[in-house]
């Protein structure tokens, strides 16, 4: 017997997939990141964005465990993960694509992402036939055999990408994805991101160029010298006087 | 009382002379980047030298002194650093220790031919003449005053060239940021040159003060250096102070150690491990790197397909049964070594070939083996060489587990200093008793008698049947090492090799994957150990210990570390090539000492390793049936000549070299052809290319043709090699 559609269960205030919270994070005596919070839920593609050297990537960094924080949490749907390792977090659902890339240069495309679906024995039963939709997913068809190496920028960081959709993400973090993509390639990588965020996926978007996030995010946060200055929607982030003032520039 | 005075003294003393060797170490590596695991090897060619000056030809004191330490030991350090360090630029990290591991194992051979090592030789301490000095109630002697008088002025004239001379200040620059330096109008080239001149000279006043304490053996001597690299790691390779620090740690522990061990047999050991373990120790507990990103590196291995690994594998056998068919008794035993070594060598390919992570103890856990073996497998019952694999794979494991957080050069230091503890000490232990039931004999303080392996009754104890059985193990385990490539689990070692940091975020467990990986490679090298204790018979530590493993490292390095085909080609290397090349005369003798290091030297070069090059040239010959034929039907005759006695050993090898060369060489030279071709193209036009179109007809292809000479011309235009 199925539930009957009509009756909505009864929606309990449910936790973000991803919650940071006043995170800190000082290099000796420079503060890289100062009491920043911020938070992604499913459906959501979240952007962050702010000037070169503001602490985006330190902050992914801190969210999926490489660099361990001067203070503050991470909590993945309500949980504390702020003492598990990279690898545990990952397992919770958490997955990231990296801004200077961090491919397995040793493999080709297809072997990039089968060893993610082989780490998390993603796929079912017919790993193979994953993967090969993965590959088709991101674009990748016509190079699945060829060298990572080989590969443009922007094609390569199709591969993190598929590496990471290879995991079965709630959440997916994303540095830079579409930089070194020509304007085409940049306009299919946006449906994507649309489409995953549709499927439920809690997506955090770093990305510089604006067209992109502006058509993309539903929501934008944006940082500078290690503070958020600003969060909402783009139409807010745009008319924003620090932002402008900070990044976007004022209008001339 | 006066016992701690005097050992303090003594302690003060060596620690003085490992500070100074220790500050040009981390000099070196600061400013280049090079971590010189040859830097106690220099002090020990500076100490042999200065002996035979000083010694051997009479010259006075200050003259032997000066030319060595402000003539010979500075032109030596400028001499490596353009010709050997300056083209490791860019390469990785492994790459860095093997070429520098090189130059320790050529320098000691080079010192091992000029100053043969059956004459005694010593140098007298400074002023042994005087009467020491009186401080309290203990005295000093004039050659400890001048050694602690020297690692202060040591420290006074760093800290005037770091921090009062401007390429001083340059140099402190470039250890900062390198290329921002040279922005800033450092000359690199110059700041190389002066810090490895300068780490030469304080290697060489190191090695000729310590020499008159420890003997002049040239093994001792470079391996000095462990004590001196725990100092360089207790200073975290960056600060002066702190090395100058650890070296005191390291020569009082020394010192006390010696004045109040309780003269134990168990105990006799522990003194000379001490800074091995000390070196350990202080890896462990030194702050947590952070997880590698990827290592860019122009090495690219393909993975081995099937039809190649059996074809390795036939090779493998048929090599084994031609060896052990045409090989007289004595001989047999000689080169039945090939099939251990290359076990030990395939050992490392899926630990350093695949997963990247470098050990310089695989010896260690063949000797583990070796021992089990000798213990319990008296009997020649085959299921203790399994437990002896067994057991080298849970000690690797358990060795790995503590080492795991650490990569590069302190994963080789954890590995070299497990290695120089089992040397000095474990394997000196005398027979252990544990809960009064199990006697461990470890090596009988000396050597031990091993039996030769028996299965079904039947007795492996002659040379050829040893060679037929280690082939066939080999040509196993390679096999399983080509398995292992082409599994999901080998997917995963190439991927950790890459990039720790993508690996853990997408959820791998770096700490089971590199514990799994170390016990597979130690469990390989434990089951060499113990088929070459039950060829061998009789082993001793000597067969096992860390200087001899440094070659093995080195061919498979030169081999090709991620190629299965390594562990024959380092057998065959190793326990063919060099003793047949030191049977031409004692001039060769000397020469095969110190070809693996010369050929790790020149590594930087070509990272790919020797067999990428042959496994090229033997796939021309398999794809083209008729040239196979021809090639066995030639090596067959030569085979079944040898076998009807038409000549002997010699006449057998010679030709079997020059049936190899001439069909290597004729494949590459026809490779070398058809690439020539190819990168001319095809003639398609006889006009320049700007007129296609115009003057001659114009087809679909030329498109192709116009982008390639387009590209071409952007990339000279932008410099783009």
């Amino acid at each position: 017997m199925s539930p009957d559609p009509a009756i909505a269960p009864p929606t309990l205030p449910t936790p973000s997939s991803l919650d940071v919270r006043e995170v800190t994070v000082r290099f000796g005596g420079n503060v890289a990141l100062d009491m920043v919070s911020l938070s992604a839920d499913p459906g959501v593609v979240t952007g962050l964005i702010g000037p070169n050297g503001a602490g985006k990537t330190t902050l992914f960094n801190v969210i999926t465990g490489l660099l361990p924080p001067s203070g503050g949490q991470v909590l993945i749907e309500g949980t504390n993960v702020s003492r598990l390792r990279p690898s545990s977090r990952a397992r919770l659902g958490m997955a990231r694509t990296f801004q200077r890339l961090e491919l397995f240069s040793l493999l080709s495309v297809r072997e990039n992402i089968r060893v993610a679906a082989d780490i998390r024995r993603t796929g079912g039963t017919d790993r193979e036939h994953f993967v090969d939709g993965i590959i088709d997913r991101v674009g990748l068809g016509d190079v699945a055999d060829n060298r990572v190496d080989s590969l443009s920028t922007g094609r390569a960081r199709l591969v993190e990408l598929g590496r990471a959709l290879a995991t079965e993400p709630k959440m997916l973090l994303l540095d830079e994805p579409a930089s070194g993509q020509d304007e085409n390639e940049t306009d299919a990588f946006g449906q994507l991101l649309r489409e995953l965020a549709r499927e439920g996926i809690a997506v955090v978007l770093v990305e510089h160029d604006m067209h992109l996030v502006m058509r993309v995010c539903d929501v934008i946060h944006v940082l500078d010298f290690g503070r958020i200055i600003a969060a909402g929607t783009p139409h807010d982030i745009q008319h924003d006087e620090a932002v402008l003032a900070a990044y976007l520039g004022t209008k001339s | 009382m006066d016992k701690f005075l005097t050992f303090t003294v003594v302690g003060l003393s060596t620690s003085a002379i490992y500070a100074v060797i220790a500050s040009g170490l981390v000099l070196t590596y600061t400013t280049t980047g090079v971590f010189n695991f040859a830097h106690g090897a220099i002090g020990m060619l500076s100490a042999f030298t200065y002996w035979q000056l000083r010694v051997s030809w009479g010259w006075s004191t200050p003259l032997a002194l000066g030319v060595v330490l402000l003539v010979l030991a500075p032109l030596l350090g400028v001499l490596l650093e353009t010709v050997v360090m300056r083209g490791l630029q860019g390469t990785t990290e492994v790459t860095k220790i093997v070429v520098s591991i090189s130059l320790l194992a050529a320098m000691i051979s080079v010192a091992n031919w000029i100053w043969s090592p059956t004459i005694d030789r010593s140098i007298a301490p400074f002023f042994a003449a005087k009467n020491p000095i009186k401080v309290f109630s203990t005295s000093v002697t004039w050659h400890q005053a001048i050694t602690m008088f020297v690692a202060i002025f040591v420290a006074l004239a760093l800290r005037f060239l770091l921090y009062r001379t401007r390429i001083g200040i340059a140099m402190r620059a470039s250890v900062d940021d390198h290329s921002l330096a040279t922005l800033n109008g450092a000359r690199p080239a110059r700041i190389a040159m002066l810090a490895w001149a300068t780490g030469a000279i304080l290697a060489a006043i190191g090695g000729i003060l310590i020499a008159h304490g420890s003997g002049m053996d040239t093994g001792l001597l470079s391996l000095l250096i462990v004590n001196a690299y725990a100092a360089a790691i207790i200073g975290r390779l960056r600060s002066l102070p702190l090395t100058f620090a650890g070296a005191v740690v390291i020569g009082l522990t020394d010192a006390y150690l010696s004045a109040y061990t309780p003269s134990s047999p168990y105990l006799a050991g522990l003194r000379i491990a001490s800074p091995a373990i000390v070196l350990f120790i202080v890896l462990l507990i030194i702050p947590n790197p952070r997880l590698r990103g990827r290592a860019r590196s122009r090495e690219y291995f393909p993975s081995p397909s099937w039809s190649g690994a059996l074809a390795l594998a036939v090779t493998i056998i048929v090599g084994a049964t031609v060896l052990a068919t045409t090989l007289s008794a004595a001989d047999a035993t000689i080169y039945v070594r090939i099939f251990p070594f290359a076990i030990f060598a395939l050992s490392l390919v899926p630990l350093t070939g695949f997963a990247g992570q470098i050990s310089l103890c695989q010896l260690s856990f063949a000797a583990i083996g070796a021992s089990v073996w000798a213990q319990w497998g008296n009997h020649g019952n085959p299921l203790w060489m399994l437990a002896a694999a067994l057991v080298a794979a849970i000690i690797g494991a358990l060795v790995a587990l503590p080492a795991l957080r650490l990569s590069g050069i302190y994963l080789a230091l954890a590995t070299a200093a497990f290695a120089v503890t089992l040397d000095r000490w474990v394997w000196t232990l005398p027979p252990i008793t544990i809960f009064g039931k199990v006697t461990l004999n470890l090596f009988q303080t000396g050597s031990a008698s091993a039996t030769a392996l028996k299965l079904f009754g039947y007795s492996f104890d002659t040379a050829p049947r040893q060679i037929m059985l280690l082939a066939v193990t080999l040509a196993l385990l390679t096999l399983l090492v080509v398995w292992i490539r082409r599994s999901a689990f080998g997917r995963r070692l190439l991927a950790m090799r890459d990039s720790e940091a993508a690996c853990a975020t997408l959820g791998m467990r770096l700490v089971a994957t590199k514990t799994a990986v170390f016990a597979i490679s130690a469990g390989m090298a434990g089951l060499g150990g113990a088929l070459y204790a039950s060829q061998l018979q009789s082993i001793q530590t000597g067969n096992f210990d860390f200087i001899t493993g440094l070659p093995i490292l080195l061919a498979a390095v030169i081999g090709g570390m991620a190629y299965a085909g390594t562990g024959l080609f380092s057998g065959v290397s190793l326990q063919a090539g060099l003793p047949l090349i030191s049977q031409i005369g004692p001039f060769f003798s000397n020469l095969s000492g110190v070809l693996p290091g010369l050929a790790g030297i020149g590594l930087g070069r070509n990272p790919n390793g020797a067999i990428a090059d042959l496994r090229d040239a033997f796939g021309r010959v398999w794809r083209d049936r008729r040239i196979f034929a021809a090639v066995m039907a030639g090596e067959l005759l030569i085979w079944v000549l040898r076998l009807a006695h038409v000549y002997k050993n010699w006449p057998f090898v010679g030709l079997e070299v020059v049936w190899a060369l001439a069909w290597l060489l004729s494949v590459a030279a026809t490779d070398r052809l058809a690439l020539q071709r190819a990168e001319r193209g095809p003639v398609r036009h006889t006009v320049p290319l700007e007129w296609v179109g115009v003057t001659e007809a114009w087809d679909a292809d030329d498109v192709h043709d116009l982008d390639r000479h387009l590209a071409v011309t952007e990339a000279e235009l932008h410099g783009v090699s």
